[in-house]
């Protein structure tokens, strides 16, 4: 990469006013650093991501009001996270973080399990035990 | 607590950054390219059972902490590493080195960090920064990937430091504890350039160049295997490891060659500075797939040709960059 093609694309870095440094060389051949702004291409990717996501988030939320699955799973995927790594912040195992999706198994769990869940998802109590719409 | 003068220099890449950092801190002035070619930072693989953000992993380095450690072998540095089983022993720890006026390197997940745009906080856990100082509660950070230094508060810093999932850091932390009073450079450089050569040219089929080979043969196969939808989000994802922050682009090609271009001054073999060339001419190959793949994702491509397309180009870089392992093999 040439220094003077390093992209200057508007990206979500600026939102924390923060730039990337990129190895690049200079008219000489010689290789120095200069900072990036952001890539187009790498926010197309990341933008995909984040749609795919939130696509996820929302098919959760479905089958939480359907009855489906408990809140556990919607809340699981807004914290971008899958069973094993929800898993290891319970420190359960897997199979059991998977019962408790089930909304019978859910609604029977201890109330100290419960707060860890919230902890896990820095939200309220009652924000797991009250799912509705508006969550 | 000891107030220590530390020398903030962003990087692009946190583990060499980190390094570099301390280093230089210690009386060790390294590049941050220099560094990362001693410690054979360029690699390869493919991960296929192991998902990461439902896609298939895809790694451009080795293990996280792989690159210090060697780096620091072949130079004759020690480093301590710790790992706590709980917080309070970590951050006992911590502040003991602060006290000390240790800065000390911090393995971290990337989610909890706050100052993270939040489009970058993954559930990833191998990032790493420098704590070198401590006000009140809080903790002076120099992040390498930043361009300025940070503060955390402790809970802030006990989030990251105890992040869970794969590559849990266990508040990790490491300090050199003796420094070389000589170096030998041109032989780390060797050592860092034979490894490097040997792990790329590997005999197997998921790693280094073969590797590459493999995922490209994959790509073409994608649509038909798991559908388009997945595939998009796959490729989306083969974007982001190979782009994202702390890889100074083309998947570390650009760091590498400039690590090529000091080692061609260091060893002065003129030979190296045309294999900084080419690999230089690599990266821009690379960086021209993510151009194309980001077209397929967002125009939603339904087209198995697109991905074919991408699958040649992918081939072609295998093939360029075990041409120019096997020369730079030659070269030593």
């Amino acid at each position: 990469m040439k220094k003077d093609s390093i992209p200057q694309d508007e990206s979500s870095l600026s939102s924390k006013d923060m730039k990337e440094m990129c190895y690049a060389v200079d008219e000489n051949g010689e290789y120095s650093t200069a900072l990036s702004t952001g890539w187009k291409p790498k926010t197309i990717a990341l933008e995909v991501t984040m749609n795919d996501l939130n696509e996820r988030i929302e098919n959760a939320k479905k089958s939480v009001l359907e009855g489906k699955k408990s809140p556990i799973v919607y809340f699981m995927e807004r914290s971008r996270m899958d069973w094993s790594i929800l898993a290891s912040y319970m420190g359960k195992r897997k199979w059991i973080v998977k019962r408790n999706a089930k909304p019978k198994v859910f609604k029977k769990l201890k109330d100290t399990v419960i707060n860890k869940y919230a902890e896990v998802f820095e939200i309220e109590v009652n924000e797991l035990k009250n799912f509705n719409e508006n969550s | 607590m000891k107030i220590v003068e530390f020398q903030h220099h962003q990087s692009a890449h946190c583990e060499n950054g980190v390094a570099s950092n301390i280093l230089k801190f210690n009386g060790l002035d390294i590049s941050e390219p220099l560094f990362f070619g001693i410690g054979s930072g360029i690699f390869y693989v493919y991960i296929p059972f192991l998902k990461v953000n439902h896609a298939p992993a895809i790694s451009y380095r080795p293990m996280p902490g792989i690159i210090f450690s060697r780096a620091a072998k072949r130079l004759n540095i020690k480093i301590k590493r710790e790992r706590f089983s709980n917080e309070e022993k970590a951050f006992a720890a911590l502040d003991r080195n602060l006290d000390m006026g240790i800065p000390s390197g911090l393995q971290v997940g990337v989610y909890h960090l706050p100052y993270f745009p939040d489009e970058y906080r993954f559930h990833f856990n191998a990032h790493n920064l420098v704590v070198y100082g401590k006000e009140g509660d809080n903790y002076l950070i120099s992040d390498p990937v930043m361009e300025t230094t940070s503060v955390l508060t402790k809970k802030e810093l006990a989030k990251v430091r105890f992040a869970k999932g794969a590559f849990a850091p266990k508040g990790h932390m490491y300090y050199p504890v003796s420094m070389p009073t000589e170096v030998n450079i041109e032989k780390s450089v060797i050592a860092g350039i034979k490894k490097t050569t040997k792990d790329m040219l590997a005999p197997v089929p998921l790693v280094g160049v073969n590797g590459i080979k493999f995922v490209g043969k994959k790509v073409a196969k994608w649509p038909k295997q798991v559908g388009i939808k997945k595939a998009n989000h796959y490729l989306a994802q083969v974007i982001r490891m190979q782009e994202e922050i702390g890889t100074g682009g083309g998947g570390f090609r650009f760091i590498y060659a400039a690590f090529l271009q000091e080692a061609a001054g260091v060893l002065g073999k003129s030979s190296l500075n045309e294999l900084s060339q080419d690999m230089t001419e690599i990266g821009d190959d690379w960086r021209d797939f993510a151009l194309h793949a980001s077209r397929v994702c967002k125009e939603r491509v339904k087209d198995v040709n697109a991905y074919q397309q991408l699958s040649e180009m992918m081939i072609n870089i295998s093939d360029k960059e075990r041409k120019l392992f096997t020369d730079l093999k030659k070269s030593l």
